[in-house]
This record gives structure tokens, C-alpha cells and sequence, in this order.
């Protein structure tokens, strides 16, 4: 069974008098576990697609089935719920809270989601460990470097055990070196097991996913996953 | 989300930017504050005011010949009014609850003694004053229990007239002429200080009966009853009352329970305190629209952080709750504040300026904070509800 199953899926924004059609009937499924990555110009419809699959947008017309559940009709509550439970983001300009230590930016959606502070700390001491953070617990975002929030944010991304990640161009504001630590951080996370879909500019990035989505003027253009649907 | 984790998250906010929230709930204290202060001095004020008049007892009755509806008290001036006679005070003494009776006349006359001559007010009463009006004997002893109407000329001094006639001689024992009638000296009463700016001793006491014959005076100006401790004033007013109508036919006289007055007294200081409080209520409100502005402004700088808080998940009612609590944990912290600076001023005051009496009762403490949480509750509604109307993508948009 797919994971993600878009179907006529269409987003339309309202621009002062003008309709722009952001994503036009687009038909996409992805499995557990695949590594994706949507590439295309800017407008393309990338940055959509992406808010849509994390629930943080709703589309205007078709389904979006999670895990086999129609989430496009969920109440804002019970789309909320899957978020936190379902979903990790990773941004490019990494979205850390300024005045929470980095232990307590990892430790964010569990205290979002009420989970006992015991626990909390059980899985962020695993957590920083295992992204090689245990000196920078105490340090506060402006306190570390690129790639360090990078992977401060990774961390709060997979704390929840999601079963989907979506990052937003995660080596956009990172040099060449550490932005290669951070997608083979995203690599291994995607190895053991999580569906992993990265939107990003970066061809060569790109060309390490095992599928591409290729967008233009909110259509699929080409799916190097499904050939017969994108004739070139 | 657990309520310690919200809180917790709150104070965070509130302590990143220590300047700023300082100064906000400064607002908030600053108005706590002047409610405090004003009510304080209001409350003690309406203490020092009810204190002047429950020295003479709190359970003090009074009855003055004529019907008045106003209750304004007679101006010593003989009145067309059926008199109150010396035998209607005597009928009070055996009803239930009477603890003591006093007829009481009055008049203003010239005291001579040991070469030297006063003018000063005279009472007419009987032995049982001191029980009604709670005065003490400073040395001899006061009026004796005699008979009304054959009561030996016997004369108590209050002790200014004592000090302006006698000096630091002793005074028992001595004769005094009192407009005429000569008086034996028996007794100096304690000073009873100022009362509403009238000395209340600068005074002379004789028997009812001689002050009659003094002052030339039928009735009498006044009864004073002094009811059992713990007994409703108006259960014995009403008896005074039966037992007055039915000696005079109808109710050609007056009854003044000093409690009922006390009341009166004291609703009207409340409502002076509660108008000088709501002038401190400005203030507060003052204070309360620089919480509103502060957290707007919060809200907007910290619109990335909202968008990502609903991408990890936070419901909308989370997102609400957050920066609701930071407004009301601003507000609790700055009337806490207040409380301790208005606290802090009154008691100066009353260090600096004794005479201006002060009082902070503990309600008014509880009810000015529980005031500023509402006011945090009421201004953060808008700014928290935007935050959480934010549409996460836009907002995850802005840096």
C-alpha cells in the first residue's frame, strides 16, 4: 500500500483578480519508505505540493490518502494530530525557537503533544547522541553553527518517529560540506526505514534521490518512478 | 499540552525580552499599585472615621423630643416639641435588653471656681453616663445615684475645665458657682480627646435635675439608652419606641440608633473608597492596553514561530493558550508587583504622615490581583487569537 496517494489534486490561489493555478490535476503516490525529490524552477508548485502533504495547506480539489486515510477531510484538530504524530518538517532557514536550548527545540513536539517530561528526556538524550550533539544540549540556536541547527531541527523532525519527512531545501542556507552532512544525515534516517521527499534547486542533491519529481506550471513534468507517466 | 509545559514556555517568552516585558508589567503595577494606595488611605480613613464614633459604644440609643424625619440633632435651643421628661427616661430603665438610661440636658454656662471663670458646656445627666458613653473617672468618683429630683448639687469636670480652672491643684472638694448655683466639686473625668473637632473635655457634669432648674428647662434634650452587648439595636429601639407612645399618647419624638447611623456612615465611606479605587482603575486600564500592544507586537515578531508550532503540530487552542498565558502571567507578575509597591507607599505614608490613617485589608490585595489577571485575560484575547488564526504556511514563510 502507498503511503501518500494524490489524486486530481488542485490548488488555486486567488492573486487580486487573477486565478493562479498553483498544482492542476496531479496524480502522485508514493511508497513507505522511498527517498523523493521534487525539483523544478521556482513556481513550479513544489513548495505547495510539500505544504500540502504536510496538512499545513489544503487543496481545492481531490484526495490525499495517508497511510490509506483520507486526510484532505480531517477536522483542523485531527490534522493537527497526524502532524505531530505522523509528520516531521526540516526547513531551509531551520525555524529554531531563539530562546529554547537546542535539547528544548528537539524536545518541542513532544511538549506540544503532552508527552511526560520523564520520557521527553529518555528520547532527547538519545536524540542528541545520535546526531552528535550531546556538548550543544545547552546552547541556544545563535550559540551554533549552520549545520549544527541543521541537525538540531533534524532532530526535532524525527523525535515523534514520523512516518513521512519533508524537508524544504535543508542545505539552501548551508555550505557544500555541511550541506553533504545534513542529506547524509537524511540518507540514513530515510535507510532505516522513513519515507523521506526533499524539494530542492539542487541537481546534484536531486540526483542522489531514488526517484525525481520534476515540476513546471503545477504539473508532474516527468517522474523518473513511474516513466509511462511523464512521456518527456 | 501540560499545563506546566505552557507556563513554562510563557515565562520563556516573557524572560527573553526582559527590558520590554519589565516595562509592560510596570503598567500593570503602577496601576495595581495606585488602587492599592488609594483604597488603603479610603479604608483607613472609613476605620478612623467609624473608630471616632464607636468610642462612645456602639450600642447607644438616643431619643430627643419632636417627630424629625431628617434626623438632624436638636441645637440645644428649647423647641416647641412635647418635652421629654425625666420620668420617661426613669419608665426606659426596666425594659428588657436597657443596660442603662441617662436623661441628658444640656446648656452652655459660666463656671467660677478657686478665683477664675470659664465658659463651657454643661450636661445634666445621671450617675449611669460613664456605662452608656464608655468615659472613665480620672480622680474622686462620678455623679452619685441619688434621687432625681432631690440630687445633691454635686459637679465632674471634665478634665480641660479641670486644667484651665485648677490648674495642678487638686480640685475635690472644691465650690464652683455655675451660672449661679453653687456645686461641689466630686470628681475629674479622664481626657477623651477631640471628637469631629469638638473637645469633649471641655465639659462640666451635674444632675439631670439641677441642670433643669439651671437652664430653666421643662423636659430634657435627650435620652441616651445603652442596650445589652450583642443585642440588635433595633429590638430595643422598638420597645423604647411602644413604651414612649403609650406614656404620650403618639410618636412625638425621635429614636437615633447608633448602629443604624453607623451603617448609614459606613456605606457612605465605601462608595468613597470604591470611587477613589475606580480612579486607580485608570490607570490599570492604562496598563492593560500596553499588554494589548506588547503582545501584538509579539505576535508578529514571532509569526515564524507560530507557523512552526502548527507544523509540529499544535492544535489552534495550544497556540491560543501560549499567548494567552503570556499575557496573563505579564499582568499576574506586574500586579503581583503593584500589590508590593502599593503595599510598600502606604505603609510610608503611614510613617511619614501618622495622622493620615491607612489600612490595606487583604481582600482589597486579592481582589486587585485577580483584577490584573482578568485585565491580562482580557488583553491578550485579540493578540492570541490572531496568532492563532494565522495561516501556517504564511506565516512559516516569514523569517
Amino acid at each position: 500500500m502507498a503511503l501518500i496517494e494524490l489524486t486530481g489534486i488542485e490548488r488555486v490561489f486567488q492573486l487580486g483578480d487573477s486565478e493562479v493555478h498553483a498544482l492542476t490535476a496531479l496524480d502522485l503516490s508514493i511508497g513507505a519508505g522511498e527517498y523523493v525529490a521534487v525539483m523544478g524552477p521556482s513556481g513550479s508548485g513544489k513548495s505547495t505540493l510539500l505544504n500540502l502533504l504536510g496538512l499545513l495547506d489544503r487543496p481545492n480539489a481531490g484526495t490525499y490518502r495517508l497511510e490509506g486515510r483520507d486526510v484532505t477531510t480531517l477536522s483542523p484538530d485531527e490534522q493537527a494530530r497526524v502532524r505531530s504524530e505522523r509528520i516531521g518538517f526540516v526547513f531551509q532557514s531551520f525555524h529554531l525557537v531563539p530562546r529554547l536550548t537546542a535539547a528544548e527545540n528537539i524536545a518541542l513536539p513532544m511538549t506540544l503533544a503532552g508527552i511526560p517530561v520523564k520520557e521527553r528526556n529518555v528520547r532527547v538524550a538519545r536524540a542528541l547522541s545520535g546526531f552528535g550533539l550531546e556538548n550543544r544540549a545547552d546552547h541556544r540556536p545563535d550559540q551554533l553553527s549552520g549545520g549544527q541547527r541543521q541537525r538540531v531541527a533534524i532532530a526535532r523532525a524525527t523525535i515523534m518517529q514520523p512516518a513521512l519527512i519533508l524537508a524544504d531545501e535543508p542545505t539552501g542556507n548551508l555550505d557544500r560540506h555541511t550541506g553533504e552532512e545534513v542529506v547524509n544525515l537524511l540518507e540514513a534516517l530515510n535507510a532505516s526505514g522513513v519515507t523521506l521527499v526533499v524539494v530542492t534547486h539542487d541537481q546534484a542533491m536531486g540526483a542522489r534521490a531514488r526517484r525525481q519529481l520534476v515540476m513546471e506550471d503545477g504539473r508532474l513534468k516527468h517522474d523518473s518512478g513511474q516513466p509511462a507517466h511523464a512521456p518527456a | 499540552m501540560l499545563w506546566a509545559d505552557s507556563l513554562q514556555l510563557a515565562v520563556r517568552a516573557i524572560t527573553a525580552q526582559r527590558l520590554r516585558s519589565f516595562l509592560t508589567l510596570l503598567g500593570i503595577a503602577v496601576g495595581i499599585a495606585a488602587v492599592i494606595l488609594l483604597t488603603s488611605i479610603g479604608e483607613g480613613i472609613h476605620r478612623f472615621v467609624l473608630g471616632e464614633f464607636t468610642q462612645f459604644g456602639t450600642n447607644v440609643i438616643s431619643a430627643m423630643p419632636g417627630k424629625t424625619k431628617t434626623g438632624g440633632s436638636p441645637s440645644g435651643l428649647p423647641s416647641s416639641a412635647r418635652p421629654l421628661s425625666l420620668e420617661d427616661a426613669r419608665s426606659l430603665e426596666r425594659l428588657p435588653h436597657v443596660v442603662a438610661v441617662t436623661p441628658n440636658v444640656r446648656g452652655n454656662a459660666e463656671v467660677e471656681g478657686n478665683g477664675r471663670t470659664r465658659r463651657t458646656l454643661i450636661y445634666g445627666v445621671n450617675a449611669k453616663l460613664p456605662v452608656i458613653f464608655r468615659s472613665t473617672v480620672q480622680s474622686g468618683q462620678f455623679l452619685p445615684a441619688d434621687d432625681e429630683g432631690s440630687a445633691r448639687a454635686f459637679v465632674v469636670l471634665g478634665s480641660k475645665v479641670k486644667n484651665e480652672l485648677f490648674g495642678s491643684e487638686n480640685p475635690l472638694g472644691q465650690r464652683l458657682r455655675i451660672g449661679g448655683l453653687h456645686f461641689r466639686v466630686i470628681g475629674v473625668m479622664a481626657p477623651k480627646g477631640q471628637f469631629l473637632g469638638i473637645d469633649l473635655d471641655d465639659t462640666a457634669f451635674i444632675p439631670a435635675a439641677r441642670a433643669q432648674e439651671l437652664f430653666n428647662r421643662e423636659g430634657v434634650d435627650e435620652i441616651n439608652v445603652a442596650a445589652e452587648e450583642g443585642v440588635p439595636s433595633s429590638i430595643v429601639a422598638s420597645a423604647i419606641k411602644e413604651r414612649l407612645v403609650a406614656r404620650h399618647g403618639h410618636e412625638d419624638f425621635t429614636i437615633i440608633t447608633q448602629e443604624e447611623m453607623l451603617k448609614t456612615l459606613s456605606n457612605i465611606l465605601n462608595v468613597l473608597t470604591m470611587a477613589v479605587g475606580a480612579l486607580g482603575g485608570i490607570s490599570l486600564l492604562v496598563g492593560g492596553v500596553g499588554i494589548v500592544t506588547i503582545m501584538t507586537i509579539a505576535v508578529s515578531e514571532r509569526t515564524g514561530e507560530i507557523g512552526l508550532l502548527v507544523a509540529l503540530g499544535a492544535p489552534r487552542r495550544t497556540i491560543l493558550a501560549l499567548f494567552l498565558g503570556e499575557a496573563v502571567a505579564l499582568s499576574a507578575l506586574g500586579g503581583f508587583l503593584g500589590l508590593l509597591l502599593g503595599f510598600g507607599l502606604a505603609q510610608v505614608i503611614h510613617f511619614a504622615v501618622p495622622a493620615l490613617p491607612v489600612h490595606t485589608p487583604l481582600s482589597f490585595v486579592l481582589l486587585a490581583e485577580l483584577v490584573a489577571i482578568s485585565i491580562g485575560l482580557a488583553a491578550g484575547v485579540l493578540p492570541a487569537r490572531r496568532a492563532a488564526r494565522l495561516d501556517p504556511v504564511e506565516a512559516l514563510r516569514t523569517e
